[in-house]
């Protein structure tokens, strides 16, 4: 089971605001939880959930205005030998040499639009190698012959060809490929893909799950997998994190989350997905109003006025704690009474 | 032949949209990207065709040139308009288009980029009245007011601008402006793929509702199998600019008889940790539509291929009454579909569950 796995990121009441004239946006509020090696962490949210801002808190890569409020993230750092230190990334001076030496390395980014994402003006090749230069001090000549091996990995034709490429010369799921090529080229620890099939077809976002799958279970690294499809979650998930306006509203296993969602939020959400079991021409559930907009947050717990559940003078006064209610499986909601 | 059977609306016969490709410096023609090549289907009244297929299979071109948005190379887009007469739309001069238009509305991508930001909902939504020349302004407001109570947005809001809206809402807007001139054809091309999951729900519903209240015909155009199982009466697979499947939704998805249909099916993640898909993984990428393989253009991704695949070009053929195929191995080949309907797969899957049902079932796999 998987407390024989070890621990690779521990994040702790991690909370990102960005602080405008118009008022403070608290993008992520309080968010906890741990990912472990091999294993692959779902993040589920809609827009504004803030799941690309953690995504970008935890890697030190946020732009002004953004700052951390507070929190903690915890990094099990590789320092050769098999020995790892533990470090705090949120203490690191985010352009320094130990972030610098993380970042890239030992956690890497799998961007969701591999389009605007690399660069137009260099080949596909020199990019990955850039990475692999700094961070082994690997010469030319080396660090392509790395990178042929790592496009082969990663299912690339004719690799030997394509690394002199530009990335418009190549299709969507192949700089998709190339893209996590990229990620992969240090050996990380953690791999943290944002949306990385969104921008893809059915088909080839079948081959890149596949990939991906195959990657984590040859080198054992932990991943985290943001997402809003819920398919690519039961998919590939062990355990599951969903957010709503930025605050962790459930998490758990994702059996538990698919099959016994407590929140209101989650089994709202589950329920109005289009499945192609449906019947045809049928209604969807749904859920009432919109999400909010950030500056007109609503008081207590943010999902009551959308919520089917809600209990009049608790849910708009108070902020439901996050609380156990299975094992290894959290919600905040009033609804389950606090043991 | 200027014939349309029975409650047919749209035909659509023979379609083709050449783009060409131009090099050097007198711009010579190169090459061909076929993006629709012999298309033919019929949407009849009151019923919703869904049209999927992948990026570049030529989805999008099919839809504006039925609205004449682009001029097809070659074919006949006949539609009924409201006098029962039908005209060809694809032979049409421009100028000859007007009066149609308004008969055929189309509903947007991106809500974000298809409403201007300096008009109001009024303008917007009226402004379809004021170009056909339809009442003053008094019944423009009073038709907007009605349209905004049609689409569930209240009407105070119609002296806002469109930034002040979700997109849900953005959607909504562009569904009341397609709906000003009381069209009888809706073309929704990925009306909801931009949306959030829990919208998406939304719109979705909305426009099944109006369909029963207003008597629409859609022509739905999405890369979502969910989607189109959700909305469609029949679907229509595209591949490559072709028309490799038409069947009744049900049929398709249960019963596809197209290799790609079923590679298709087979590769959308089920959102149940519980059942594992059987996964077909397609190898290698969409065919170009500029630099096509010969024969049957499935061939090179296709896992029954065989030689005869290879140099023939397989045609349309009404395999079971109502559904259509491109193959050559259609009749002999046993292809599996999504599991037999139902919406609640979960529950028939863990028979006695029920959504919000606690149930321990441990740890998945």
């Amino acid at each position: 089971m998987r407390d024989s796995e070890r621990l690779v990121l521990s994040v702790r009441d991690l909370s990102t605001e960005y602080v405008a004239d118009e008022g403070t946006v608290r993008a992520v509020d309080g968010v906890s939880f741990e990912v472990y090696s091999g294993q692959t962490l779902g993040i589920v949210g809609e827009s504004g959930c803030g799941k690309s801002v953690m995504a970008r808190s935890i890697l030190r890569i946020l732009e002004p205005p953004g700052r951390i409020a507070r929190g903690e993230v915890l990094f099990w750092q590789d320092i050769g030998n098999g020995q790892e230190r533990e470090v705090d990334l949120i203490q690191l001076d985010a352009s320094g040499e130990a972030m610098r030496s993380i970042r890239g390395g030992q956690i890497s980014l799998i961007f969701q639009e591999p389009m605007t994402s690399f660069s137009p003006v260099h080949t596909i090749g020199d990019q990955i190698a850039e990475a692999i230069r700094l961070h082994f001090g690997a010469n030319k000549q080396e660090a392509r012959e790395r990178v042929i091996d790592l496009l082969q990995m990663v299912g690339v034709p004719r690799p030997e060809g394509r690394v002199d490429e530009y990335p418009f010369q190549l299709s969507g799921g192949l700089r998709q490929r190339a893209m996590i090529a990229m990620a992969l080229s240090c050996g990380p620890r953690l791999v943290i893909a944002d949306e990385p099939t969104t921008a893809l077809d059915v088909t080839t976002q079948a081959q890149i799950m596949d990939l991906m799958r195959q990657l984590q279970e040859e080198r054992g690294m932990a991943m985290m997998l943001i997402t809003h499809n819920m398919g690519i979650i039961a998919e590939m998930a062990e355990d599951v994190l969903v957010m709503y306006l930025g605050r962790q509203v459930e998490y758990g296993p994702v059996g538990a989350i698919f099959h016994a969602p407590k929140h209101p939020y989650t089994k709202a959400l589950l329920r109005s997905i289009p499945s192609i079991h449906s019947t045809p021409r049928e209604r969807l559930p749904t859920i009432s109003g919109s999400i909010p907009h950030p500056y007109n947050r609503p008081s207590g717990c943010l999902f009551h006025p959308r919520c089917s559940s809600y209990m009049p003078g608790r849910c708009e006064q108070q902020e439901p704690p996050l609380i156990p209610v299975g094992s290894k499986h959290l919600a905040s909601c009033f609804l389950y009474p606090r043991v | 032949m200027n014939e349309l059977i029975g409650k047919v609306l749209l035909e659509v016969k023979g379609l083709r949209k050449f783009f060409p490709i131009r090099k050097g410096f007198f711009r010579k023609v190169v090459g061909w990207v076929r993006a629709v090549d012999d298309v033919n289907l019929y949407v009849t009244r009151g019923e919703t065709l869904g049209v999927v297929g992948e990026s570049g299979c030529g989805k999008t071109t099919l839809a504006r040139c039925i609205l004449r948005a682009v001029d097809p190379t070659d074919g006949q887009v006949l539609f009924r308009s409201e006098n029962e007469t039908v005209i060809d739309v694809a032979g049409l001069k421009r100028h000859e288009m007007r009066p149609f238009r308004r008969q055929m509305q189309m509903i947007f991508q991106d809500p974000f980029s298809s409403l201007n930001p300096r008009m109001t909902l009024l303008d917007i939504i009226g402004e379809p009245l004021l170009v056909n020349k339809m009442g003053d302004r008094r019944t423009r407001i009073d038709r907007v007011v009605e349209l905004l109570r049609l689409v569930g947005l209240p009407p105070e809001y119609m002296r806002r601008y469109p930034h002040a809206f979700s997109g849900g809402q953005r959607q909504r807007i562009g569904i009341a402006r397609a709906l000003a001139l009381n069209p009888s054809l809706i073309v929704a091309d990925e009306p909801v793929s931009a949306l959030d999951v829990s919208v998406q729900a939304q719109i979705l519903n909305l426009l099944l509702d109006l369909q029963e209240k207003l008597g629409l015909t859609y022509m739905f155009v999405t890369h979502d199998l969910s989607v189109v199982k959700h909305v469609s009466d029949r679907v229509t697979v595209m591949y490559a600019g072709k028309v490799v499947e038409v069947a009744k939704t049900k049929e398709l998805f249960s019963r596809p008889k197209h290799p790609y249909t079923e590679a298709l099916l087979s590769a959308v993640p089920i959102p149940d940790p519980h059942l594992q898909s059987q996964r077909i993984l397609l190898e290698g990428e969409v065919a170009d539509v500029a630099n096509l393989p010969p024969g049957c253009y499935f061939h090179p991704r296709c896992r029954y291929s065989i030689d005869r695949c290879k140099t023939e070009h397989p045609t349309l053929e009404e395999i079971l009454p109502q559904h259509f195929v491109r193959c050559h191995r259609a009749k002999e080949l046993r292809l599996v579909g999504v599991m037999e309907g139902s919406g609640k797969t979960l529950e028939r899957a863990l028979p006695g569950w029920e959504w919000g049902r606690d149930l321990d079932l441990g740890t998945p796999r």
